[in-house]
């Protein structure tokens, strides 16, 4: 017979709560069209969506930049749910079809078996609402997390009313739910033409687009529409600082060829790119490929839409968001031009109150009130002495990205940052991985309050390994077993 | 030995604190590592620093206070730890731990309830009380880690990462170098200190080290408001809370693994949730607190926990510490030093972590205890 041994994970982690022919994580236009093309061929199907997010989420930016700009409405969950059911019609469809919806449903691990994760009972999600968190089995799941906002910073950005295009077209146009009335928008791609004309749909003044580079960058026709709106552009001109007062951005100051110029606004909305939002698949081992003209870092599938897990795939923004071939150098061209107006007390990570300054010193964070001489000696320059840019050892040092909002509002200007002081072309940039939950989920929603009984015998706090805490003078001698009676396999 | 050539295999925490001791005494030390300082288990670990069955340990609670100083980079050490218990087995067990402490000279109290709470507010209403115990404590170890990296190489040691050791290069019974992909480094003496991948080294010269490495997990929750313990032990968890507020916690069941030379794989499961059960009963006033990330180390185990601290081969120098090696190595690294120049422990006995108590194991020693990988379905 084999020995197992009993604290090892070997058939402890519970089966799924329920099994799925097929799981589509995001209801948005590709998921809802997979979750009805499933139906259609007789699977059953669960369909999943984390909107509405509860507010206080929203507040911390998760999972988009919301940049504290939602209306009180988002305080309603009924009422949510009402106005996002009513803006995507299939949703209808899908539930006529017998399709499972699951809203204000976050998807925040995947789990396959792998090596390093034998012990895992198939392949696995994991999924949370407002009161309860579970696992769901498959045997095949789409992926549709959509795209998330593409941020960075630059001084007076921490503040109510700095806000991603990702986040406003959702308070826009599924939540009926944004605070603003009059935006400035930067960049003046496809996304920032569509962002202002969308904006001026819902009645929201655009007081105009800021662009780095000396022309506009989009379609020309959505380029027109945008300039008979009577929206001006301005090229070859940067974001300086944002002012503001309690409620947040008041003006931005920009600077151009003709100098600086101040625009009243009550919200600045990144636009320069979105990302495809592949936090999912990248926490679970997915292989990642950097494709500029897919929008950064995106899921490796092949033609059918697979990823590198068996049977999970990637559909719409997540799985790339058509670009540029040079837009991975526009980013880097926006992230210099908004580190030239910066300072050194510019703020790089909100969560973690992370500045410029300690982030290029790669500081201990200013609460730990850790600062040394020889640390003072230390920085960017002598860390890149000692091997290429790695930015899960930045967060481990300076704390950037290690916060609340899980890295989303800092990991790109991070790596960006890393990339330019390297030298290293923006497709060499470092990447910081993901990690489940891949949500913040409370302590009390993620815990497993119906743990099988295997569970809980198996539970050492460390190996179970009998001898390992004998102390020593006692090895050896007869007090060493009774040590190992009683705190060996099974200490508590 | 003063200037002689020290190659030290695994910039881990025991690797990187004996390199910074060999530094202090004036040899050439040159760290090798596979990828970047304490990339595996010596920063994934819990922070924990008080390993009372230890031969080390008295050295290691002597050094940690003065570790930010001698470093010269903070360490965020904290001394003191509670350990609260929920249920009476666990009071039981808690309490046999602090007769066990109290004997070997390590001041410790038992405390009710109220007092668990007043030492540390998140802890639940409900717990049974437990003890106190006024040594130990924790550090953060991304920070310990780098702290022993940067203060060896202000001493003038060398760290080469990204440069895996391939093997050593023996003549004789004495080692004379070590072969990476960039060529070979000479020394007049190695420590072997690469956790998992320490055996796989040591076989190229014949000698059988035996190790098997798990997987263990840990979670960690956004910052609570700091309390006056933050090293808090207790329902079957091991953990902390950060300087920053963070509770960071692991413990439960662990995954056997096949480990070669690179990188272990360490991913992490939903026993996220078993974790986050178990820290939401302990701390319920912290329930609402939002998870933000989970993580893996793996970590290497001799057959009886206990580490291997040994010289053998005349200038081949062992430092495994089967999965107990964060909070010893202020101290793990001073005995390595000590057996590197000296070839024997200054300031404690530690015979009994010599590599020959091995001799005349089983061959099948992994599966007698079951040490060994699931099959994968």
């Amino acid at each position: 017979m084999t020995i197992r041994d009993a604290y090892a994970l070997d058939g402890k982690l519970p089966s799924p709560d329920a099994r799925f022919d097929l799981v589509v994580i995001g209801a948005g236009p590709a998921g809802t069209e997979a979750a009805i093309a499933g139906a259609r061929a007789g699977k059953s199907v669960l369909l999943v969506d984390e909107n509405p997010v509860a507010p206080d989420l929203m507040r911390t930016d998760v999972p988009l930049f919301y940049g504290l700009r939602m209306t009180g409405a988002v305080e309603t969950p009924e009422r949510m749910l009402e106005t996002l059911l009513s803006t995507n019609p299939l949703l209808e469809t899908a539930f006529e079809l017998g399709v499972e919806v699951l809203l204000g449903t976050s998807a925040w691990g995947l789990y396959a078996p792998q090596p390093g994760l034998a012990t895992l009972p198939g392949q696995l999600v994991g999924l949370a609402d407002a009161t309860r968190s579970w696992l769901i089995g498959f045997d095949e799941l789409v992926v549709a997390a959509g795209a998330r906002d593409f941020v960075l910073g630059f001084p007076g950005w921490d503040q109510p009313g700095v806000m991603g295009a990702m986040a406003l077209k959702m308070l826009l146009e599924r939540y009926e739910a944004f605070a603003g009335r009059r935006i400035v928008i930067l960049g003046s791609g496809d996304l920032a033409l569509r962002t202002a004309l969308a904006a001026l749909r819902h009645g929201i003044e655009v007081a105009g687009l800021i662009e780095v580079r000396a022309c506009v960058q989009g379609n020309a026709a959505l380029a027109a529409q945008v300039a008979a709106a009577g929206v001006p552009l301005f090229a070859g001109s940067v974001v300086t600082r944002a002012d503001g007062g309690a409620d947040g951005v008041k003006q931005v100051v920009i600077t151009g060829l003709s100098g600086e110029t101040s625009i009243a606004c009550d919200t600045v909305c990144l636009a320069i790119a979105a990302v495809p939002a592949i936090e999912l698949l990248a926490a679970a081992g997915a292989r990642l490929a950097v494709s500029a003209t897919r929008g950064g870092h995106v899921p490796m599938i092949d033609a059918a839409g697979l990823t590198s897990l068996a049977g999970v795939s990637a559909i719409g923004d997540c799985a790339g968001i058509v670009s540029a071939p040079d837009s991975l150098a526009y980013h880097a061209e926006w992230l210099a031009a908004l580190a030239r107006g910066s300072t050194g007390d510019t703020i790089v990570c909100q969560c973690e109150s992370v500045s410029r300054a300690d982030l290029l010193g790669v500081q201990p964070p200013a609460y730990l009130g850790a600062r040394s001489e020889c640390m003072a000696a230390r920085n960017i320059d002598t860390l890149l002495a000692d091997g290429p840019p790695d930015q899960d050892q930045i967060k481990r040092l300076t704390r950037a990205g290690m916060g609340l909002c899980q890295g989303r509002r800092c990991r790109d200007q991070v790596s960006l940052l890393l990339a330019a002081e390297a030298g290293l072309a923006p497709d060499a940039a470092p990447f910081t991985g993901y990690r489940a939950p891949v949500r913040p989920i409370p302590l009390g929603i993620l815990a497993d309050w119906a743990e099988a009984p295997g569970m809980s015998d198996g539970w050492d706090v460390w190996f179970g390994v009998p001898a390992q805490w004998t102390p020593y003078r006692d090895i050896g001698t007869e007090r060493e077993a009774m040590h190992i009676a009683i705190l060996g396999g099974g200490h508590i | 030995m003063s200037g002689s050539n020290v190659v030290v295999i695994g910039a881990g925490v025991t690797g990187l604190s004996t390199a910074w001791w060999l530094a202090r005494s004036g040899a050439s030390v040159t760290v090798l590592d596979k990828g970047v300082v304490g990339w595996e288990a010596s920063s994934r670990n819990g922070g924990g620093a008080s390993h009372y069955h230890s031969p080390l340990f008295q050295e290691e609670q002597r050094l940690w206070p003065m570790m930010d100083e001698l470093l010269g980079y903070p360490t965020e050490y904290q001394r003191g730890r509670v350990i609260a218990a929920m249920t009476e087995k666990q009071l039981t067990h808690y309490h046999y731990m602090a007769d066990m402490f109290l004997e070997l000279g390590y001041a410790v109290d038992r405390i009710d309830p109220h007092q668990a709470i007043a030492f540390s507010p998140l802890l639940s209403d409900a717990n049974l009380g437990g003890i106190h115990l006024h040594f130990g404590g924790h550090a953060n170890p991304q920070r310990t880690v780098q702290a022993y990296a940067w203060a060896t190489q202000d001493l003038g040691g060398r760290i080469l990462q990204n440069t895996p050791a391939l093997r050593l290069v023996a003549e004789g019974d004495r080692v004379t170098g070590v072969e990476t992909a960039q060529g070979l480094i000479g020394c007049d003496a190695v420590v072997v200190a690469a956790g998992p991948q320490t055996a796989v080294l040591l076989a190229g010269i014949g000698i059988d080290l035996p190790l098997s490495a798990a997987r263990a997990e840990m979670i960690i929750t956004e910052p609570a408001p700091l309390m006056p313990v933050g090293g808090v032990d207790g329902n079957g968890l091991y953990g902390r809370q950060t300087l920053r507020g963070n509770l960071a916690y692991g413990g439960g069941p662990h995954e056997w693994l096949d480990t070669g030379p690179g990188s272990p794989p360490r991913p992490t499961s939903p026993l996220s949730r078993n974790l986050a059960r178990r820290v939401a009963v302990l701390f319920p006033k912290a329930a609402k607190l939002r998870v933000i990330r989970s993580w893996a180390g793996v970590v290497e185990n001799t057959p009886d926990g206990r580490p291997v601290l040994d010289r053998v081969h005349g200038n081949v120098t062992i430092g495994v510490m089967s999965g107990v090696g964060f909070g010893l190595s202020p101290a793990s690294g001073h005995a390595l030093r000590d057996l590197v120049m000296d070839g024997q422990c200054s300031f404690a006995e530690i015979g009994k972590l010599k590599l020959d108590r091995f001799q005349g194991l089983a061959p099948d020693w992994r599966e007698q205890r079951g040490w060994f990988p699931a099959a994968l379905a």
